[in-house]
């Protein structure tokens, strides 16, 4: 492996891991941090003939996410690779690295005017991140995840393939879509390198309408009548700090100042025949929109992601998941609910507790992933649940892609 | 299996109403809406369910046989043109509304559902189906989700990817797997998103689970009139620099509004060198604010007339108008080629000027409709087929368009598709390793290259058994194919 390697060494492109390096407590033995997508095409390459097996990180905010792999030599780090390559502001798109954080982005096109409409909660995210763990949050109601936004993708696949799909225009049917591809395949077909993105203008004005929750039913009946309303929210949340604690649900409503206020006095109205609802003041709005989405776990936590037709959110709720020690954070408008529960119990438990909640969530038509959880735990349940009938086609575009298994080995669905 | 003994299977599977083996029958089918490539197929079969799509996929399977499925045939590119020894896979009759589920706000039909049949079904319900090809009153949604068809309004709901959350498909080994459903962000690869758009060469849909929206609170609609494409562009420009983002923005320009007008009378006005229909929806506030913003920006990129929709019929003219444009066409010039290529908004006073120098050089008209706000272009080739010599110009004009639109960093198809018709200038905009990764994907969904082959990519490409030793081909051995 050292004999393989030692050119790139050379350059300064591969150090000895360090203990921070590990993905979900496997420790690498090396990481590189190529610099450009040649660099990391090269590396790849090299890698690939020596035969490592590979992870990728950007910001390292979602290495939690899967089970372990297997094994792992080496870390590819996007972090150097964190250039704005391209900012077509008339044509609201942008390219940009992998490694390029979120924030940074959303900076970088602020003075235009734009953002990226992605609203993930991981502090420190990066754009590669995103793309490949499909990262998403409250604003998704209205504007999609990654997939909906991306429209061109460059991969760098194991064996140091270098390739590119969609482009920089927003309608394009040409060739495979393999930016959708990519989205939420973990780092298991190749390491995302760059990526182009439609953008949206900022909006200029935001009103944040509120309605205490009580039971889980209430909610399902608040969600229900603002979508069948002609209102236009970005987002619809729903919380709870944990168990016998009341919850609330939070409406945001953004565009242009007098659109905003007759929309969030609409909301009030119709929030109003369903409990005590709430239009908040610009104080108010402003704690709600900077709380919006955040995560209900950290680490030790156990984090659950379950996504069902949200239609069926109340009685997902009601299965045991409101009366169980659990904390919520809900895109309540989508059907994606984070649970977040205390990790330092009985693995064995919760792995029960787990396991039934999945059970649940399937009659109801959706899935659980366990996001986040002590290794201990991971080894106890499955983490990312049955993987339905096209888990054999996954299987064979993996082969394709990685014949070897050199990329996050296990660390995918069913085992990829 | 010789083709009566696949016949037999056929008749077998779905019964002798479903199977047409006839010559001058088989005539029926010989393109779709790309009527300059004509293929007579071995056998078509119209099959009624999912399961008797498998058993003729398992047939053609053991056969050895190639199988092209087609919806209503309204495509544009080729991709439903059949092969010579293969099997057409109709799905027109497969055409029920299964299910309708507003509180999740989704519908699930079957491919052969016409797309502006889902929003007949639940407008009474306040909602619609977003994407809205201009062939909506007959296109399919199977051949929608092979296409990722797209329509004036996809600006800014987007096109079929986005409004498809769920899909059954027939693979084409003859399995049956299930990719999404209801439920957001399954785990696992989106195997969805790869496969919708990739123009009938991964599988056939049996089953498609949509997105319904519900139907915006208000509607404005205006027709500005320019004297030329530049001062329209600069509009365009405007409004999308003002941070709006309007559910349509359409150009026409003298050419096409002549057509139009001679089609369905929407009363364009008198020397204008170009309009643009802008349409805003939303809730009512935002939609009034704005749209008067768009009026003042139209004016200020010297509209000289502005007509406001006064009720949905004159909308709807408006509209009529617009999507009548490439038949009209037909009208004013005895051929036409509809060609669609995409460009960065931006460049679109550049480009518009590079099409007409061209088509000077060549002594030819080019009529423009195009969607401004997304830089989708349809600049639609006029000729006449029996002056000789014409055709070919037009085709190497409509070349030579695409070109333009690569150099501005653009694409050869924002809503047609590759098909038959493109494939050839797909290595124009994409390197030889982008293709081959492409082929990853078809290799893990159709190893054997049988399902709609010769589409999308100019080369066939040998699937490597993978893992293991790599075997050699028959063909590659008997010279017949390259393996990348």
């Amino acid at each position: 492996m050292a004999a393989t390697l030692e050119g790139l060494e050379r350059d300064g492109l591969v150090r000895p891991a360090t203990a921070a390096d590990a993905v979900d407590g496997v420790a690498a033995e090396l990481v590189a941090e190529p610099a450009s997508v040649r660099e990391a095409g090269e590396l790849l390459r090299a890698a690939s003939r020596a035969g490592l097996r590979m992870a990728v990180a950007g910001g390292a905010s979602k290495l939690g996410l899967g089970n372990p792999p297997e094994r792992l030599d080496l870390l590819v780090s996007t972090r150097r690779l964190d250039r704005v390559l391209e900012h077509a502001a008339g044509d609201l798109v942008v390219k940009a690295e992998a490694g390029t954080r979120l924030a940074d982005l959303q900076a970088a096109l602020e003075p235009a005017g734009q953002w990226l409409a992605l609203d993930p909660p991981e502090p420190g995210a990066t754009v590669g991140g995103v793309v490949a763990a499909n990262a998403s949050g409250p604003r998704r109601l209205r504007y999609g995840t990654v997939r909906d936004l991306i429209i061109g993708i460059t991969v760098v696949l194991a064996d140091g393939t270098v390739a590119h799909a969609g482009g920089k225009v927003v309608k394009n049917v040409a060739g495979y879509d393999l930016a959708k591809l990519f989205c939420g395949s973990l780092g298991t077909l190749g390491l995302v390198a760059e990526a182009t993105f439609r953008l949206h203008p900022r909006p200029a004005a935001a009103a944040v309408v509120t309605l205490d929750v009580q039971r889980p039913e209430q909610a399902g009946e608040a969600v229900r009548r603002l979508l069948r309303s002609t209102l236009v929210p970005s987002a619809i949340e729903l919380t709870r700090a944990g168990w016998g604690s009341p919850g609330r649900l939070t409406v945001v409503l953004e565009g242009i100042r007098p659109g905003v206020e007759a929309q969030a006095a609409t909301a009030a109205e119709l929030l109003g025949e369903v409990g005590e609802a709430e239009a908040l003041g610009p104080g108010g709005t402003e704690a709600a929109l900077s709380q919006l989405g955040a995560l209900p776990w950290e680490k030790p936590d156990v984090g659950l992601k379950v996504a069902v037709p949200p239609a069926e959110l109340p009685g997902v709720l009601a299965d045991r998941l409101w009366d169980g020690p659990f904390r919520l954070s809900a895109h309540a408008g989508t059907g994606v609910l984070r649970l977040g529960l205390d990790g330092r119990g009985d693995a064995e438990q919760v792995a029960g507790l787990v396991g039934e909640a999945r059970e649940r969530v399937a009659a109801r038509g959706g899935n659980l992933v366990v996001a986040e959880a002590p290794a201990e735990l991971k080894r106890a349940v499955d983490v990312w649940g049955p993987p339905g009938d096209a888990v054999e086609l996954m299987r064979r575009v993996k082969r394709q892609f990685d014949p070897d298994r050199l990329l996050a080995p296990g660390r995918f669905v069913g085992g990829i | 299996m010789d083709r009566d003994a696949l016949i037999r299977r056929f008749v077998d599977a779905i019964g002798p109403q479903g199977v047409i083996s006839e010559r001058n029958q088989l005539r029926t089918y010989e393109c779709d809406g790309l009527a300059n490539f004509r293929v007579i197929p071995s056998v078509v079969v119209l099959p009624e369910t999912a399961d008797q799509v498998r058993a003729v996929v398992r047939a053609c399977r053991e056969a050895g046989v190639p199988f092209v499925a087609r919806g209503s045939g309204t495509g544009l590119s080729g991709g439903a043109l059949p092969v010579s020894d293969g099997v057409l896979v109709v799905l027109a009759r497969m055409r029920r509304v299964l299910e309708v589920d507003l509180d999740n706000q989704r519908a699930v039909v079957e491919p052969g559902v016409l797309n502006l049949q889902v929003t007949k079904t639940v407008a009474g319900d306040g909602f619609y189906y977003a994407p809205d090809p201009s062939s909506q009153q007959i296109c399919s949604i199977g051949g929608n989700v092979a296409e990722n068809s797209g329509g004036a309004h996809c600006l800014k709901y987007g096109f079929t990817t986005n409004h498809v959350t769920g899909l059954e498909v027939v693979l084409p080994d003859g399995e049956l797997v299930h990719l999404g459903g209801k439920a957001p962000d399954p785990p696992g690869y989106d195997l969805l998103g790869a496969f919708v758009g990739s123009e009938g060469t991964l599988g056939i849909a049996t089953k498609v689970t949509l997105r319904l929206l519900r139907k915006p609170e208000a509607v404005r609609t205006l027709m500005a009139a320019f004297e030329g494409t530049d001062h329209a562009g600069d509009a365009v420009s405007r409004i999308i620099g003002a941070g709006i983002v309007p559910a349509a923005i359409e150009m026409m320009d003298a050419l096409a509004m002549e057509a139009a007008e001679a089609a369905v009378h929407v009363h364009y006005p008198e020397g204008a060198g170009a309009v643009l229909i802008v349409e805003l929806d939303g809730p009512q506030a935002e939609v009034e604010h704005q749209f008067a913003e768009v009026e003042r920006l139209c004016q200020e990129a010297g509209s000289t007339t502005i007509q406001i929709a006064s009720d949905d019929e004159q909308r709807a003219l408006f509209w009529k108008g617009r999507k009548s444009a490439f038949a009209a066409v037909g009208r004013i010039s005895p051929d036409y080629y509809v060609q669609d290529g995409v460009i960065p908004r931006t460049a679109l006073p550049e480009v518009l000027r590079r099409i007409a120098d061209l088509a000077e050089e060549r002594g030819l008209r080019v009529a423009n409709v195009f969607h401004a706000g997304d830089g989708n272009l349809h600049p639609l080739v006029l000729y006449d087929g029996e002056v000789e010599g014409q055709e070919e110009r037009a085709e190497e004009l409509a070349a030579e368009i695409l070109f333009a639109c690569l150099e501005h960093g653009g694409s050869i198809t924002g809503e047609h598709g590759v098909g038959f018709d493109k494939k050839q200038y797909l290595p124009k905009q994409f390197g030889a390793d982008d293709l081959e990764v492409m082929q990853l994907l078809r290799c893990a969904f159709d190893p054997d290259g049988r399902c709609n082959p010769g589409k999308v990519f100019p080369t066939p490409r040998l699937c490597g058994e993978a893992p293991g030793p790599r075997r050699v081909h028959p063909a590659e051995r008997a010279g017949l194919a390259e393996v990348f």
